[in-house]
């Protein structure tokens, strides 16, 4: 009873401290404008009982990402919503060995959106763009990235866990300047949290929006439409890409840059369809 | 002896506060230089310097170069880069006094064979701000969406003439600094009038991060452009940045939030109350932010801020008499209060039990 009502004292002066810190401002937020102090304490606590109780994810691999140093993580992108980003992100602090934070490389109409672009940028992402990419491989972050962009999270139901294009390969000339080790990450149950079956195209480009998507439940139930299905979900980090072995100057040479990028995506996708083989059903 | 033509320097835009800090600066490190100051305003008393030859005259004229060819100076320091519409008397007036008064004193250098170095004070403004560009902008970063009005524009045609005299004159160490806001004793700016004002209007969904540099700094990194060879573009930004709430939460000041279409209008107002100027630029800034890298500024101009961005802005809190809403000292002693009755509690709760 003593030691629980310790407990109950040390987390409250911890929230104090919190607040007062909040109140004068005296925490520190970096160049991109990651804030530390409130990721930790505020918006992954947010978001991880959906890690934890609704989606149930199962993180494997997480040894796979280094203790120190960069990483790039490129995994796959679905379910309307980037909700599969948001669990790595939770799945790197809270289980990997020591907690590393997930820096995301976000598509720029994130940024232009109120409120979700200046809270991406506080959770620690930033636009996806070479400078950004190489400034944080280079201090040694873990950097995520979703290379299908919106051709991934906003492709039909029909189409689930078949990836698409891997942009330009951009993401494979960071690591190589940097020498950073890529992890291929494959996400299993995402793409049942919103089955896309429509798209409302007019309407998405009056509101400025890649698609507006219709789903069995979005419009029809209002704002119930907008809960997603509690499917189970599995993130596997998968061996590492290395890259150090490679001149940095290979970053410059095209056709080397297009055969690791397909490595790498023909990675994901052989582990995506293991794991589906393995899994009894979508919501267990 | 070197001959006179050699140590002479010509500072423009100097009646005003940083071309005053600049001038005191350069008597007490300038090396017996022959100090020229021209301004279209006659200095301040209070702001004057002795050992400098004040001169008035209109740099939209072009008597600057009878000046210029008479004084045969072999340093010139372009200050006179208006912020706001308001230092001039407004926006056309403004707008003629930085692009007008740049090019005709741009041609009076590029007549004088004495001109060896030209230094420009240019600001982070040519890079706009928009959602779509890198989280820092280097001297090269291509910006998404330069000014295209306002003092980024008037400073993107600057610079944009001040290459060409450089084209023009391979001969002459021509300097651009690309300051981030200044902020510091005396500072007047439009972010400055901002800081003042009772609550800080902010854009409702957004939170830039903002990046600035003391004016000690400013006037530290003239003198080392003016003082040896430093040809080349240089962003000038003191260490980190800050986000706008945290910055209004560190000088304890309330916010609040606007939607975005209605800022204008809010601008508009404050501007005809007279209480701050907002122009477009300054909005944006406000909604987008702006952080400059400064990895050439610290390896290849040598210059090392002596205050980051967090400590320019305390720097300007003190010495504006900025004062918290609630003290920090207030809240830390609520904050130990509300811990002793805990503490309090929990003992309370450990006896009965």
């Amino acid at each position: 009873m003593g030691d629980q009502n310790e407990n109950w004292e040390r987390r409250a002066a911890r929230g104090l401290a919190f607040l007062r810190r909040r109140i004068t401002g005296e925490y520190e937020v970096d160049e991109f404008g990651f804030d530390q102090d409130l990721t930790e304490n505020v918006l992954l606590n947010v978001i991880r009982p959906l890690y934890e109780k609704y989606f149930r994810v199962e993180a494997r691999g997480l040894e796979r990402v280094p203790n120190e140093g960069g990483a790039l993580i490129v995994a796959n992108h679905s379910g309307t919503l980037p909700l599969d980003a948001l669990m790595t992100q939770v799945a790197l602090w809270d289980h990997h060995p020591v907690g590393r934070h997930l820096r995301m490389l976000a598509a720029d109409v994130v940024f232009t959106m109120p409120y979700v672009g200046s809270y991406a940028r506080k959770a620690g992402h930033t636009l996806a763009c070479n400078p950004d990419a190489l400034r944080l491989l280079g201090s040694g972050e873990v950097v995520g990235v979703w290379p299908e962009g919106f051709k991934g999270i906003g492709k039909p139901f029909s189409e689930r866990y078949r990836l698409q294009r891997f942009g330009r390969g951009g993401f494979v000339s960071a690591a190589l300047r940097t020498g950073t080790p890529i992890i291929p990450t494959a996400i299993v149950g995402a793409e049942e949290i919103y089955p896309k079956i429509g798209d409302v195209k007019p309407l998405a480009r009056l509101l400025g929006v890649p698609y507006v998507p219709v789903t069995p439940t979005f419009p029809w139930l209002g704002p119930l439409g907008l809960v997603p299905l509690p499917s189970k979900w599995y993130i596997v980090f998968g061996e590492p890409i290395d890259t150090s072995t490679y001149d940095p100057s290979a970053a410059d040479d095209p056709m080397l840059v297009f055969n690791l990028t397909d490595q790498v995506r023909e990675s994901i996708q052989d582990t995506l369809y293991r794991v589906l083989l393995q899994r009894r059903s979508v919501f267990f | 002896m070197t001959p006179a033509s050699a140590r002479t320097l010509l500072v423009t835009g100097a009646a005003r506060r940083l071309g005053a800090a600049v001038l005191r600066d350069l008597a007490a490190h300038g090396q017996g230089r022959r100090v020229i100051a021209v301004d279209l305003a006659e200095p301040d008393p209070d702001l004057a310097v002795d050992g400098v030859e004040h001169v008035r005259l209109d740099l939209r004229a072009p008597a600057i170069a009878t000046l210029i060819a008479k004084t045969r100076p072999d340093t010139v320091l372009h200050l006179d880069v208006l912020a706001a519409p308001g230092q001039a008397g407004g926006r056309t007036a403004m707008k003629e006094r930085n692009v007008i008064g740049t090019m005709q004193l741009l041609a009076a250098c590029q007549r004088a064979p004495s001109v060896r170095r030209f230094v420009v004070k240019s600001s982070a403004a040519v890079y706009g701000c928009a959602p779509r560009d890198p989280a820092h902008f280097t001297e090269e970063t291509q910006p998404h969406r330069p000014p295209h009005a306002g003092y980024g524009k008037d400073c993107v045609e600057v610079e944009e003439y001040v290459r060409g005299f450089a084209r023009r004159r391979p001969d002459v160490s021509v300097t651009v600094l690309r300051f981030a806001g200044h902020l510091g004793a005396g500072v007047e700016s439009l972010f400055a009038d901002y800081l003042a004002l009772p609550v800080l209007p902010t854009m409702a969904g957004f939170d830039p991060r903002l990046q600035f540099v003391h004016i000690d700094d400013v006037v530290r990194a003239l003198r080392l452009a003016s003082s040896g060879a430093h040809p080349g573009v240089y962003n000038v930004a003191g260490a980190g940045s800050l986000t706008l709430s945290q910055l209004a939460r560190r000088l304890g000041k309330a916010t609040v939030p606007l939607p975005r279409f209605a800022a204008p209008w809010l601008g508009r107002a404050l501007r005809q109350a007279g209480v701050a100027d907002f122009t477009g630029d300054q909005l944006e800034l406000l909604t987008y932010g702006r952080v400059l890298d400064t990895t050439r500024m610290t390896e290849r101009l040598g210059f090392t801020p002596r205050y980051t961005t967090a400590q320019a802005v305390a720097e300007h809190a003190r010495t504006a008499g900025i004062k918290p809403l609630i003290p920090p000292e207030a809240v830390r002693g609520a904050e130990q209060r509300l811990i002793s009755l805990l503490e309090m509690r929990a003992r309370d709760g450990a006896d009965r039990g």
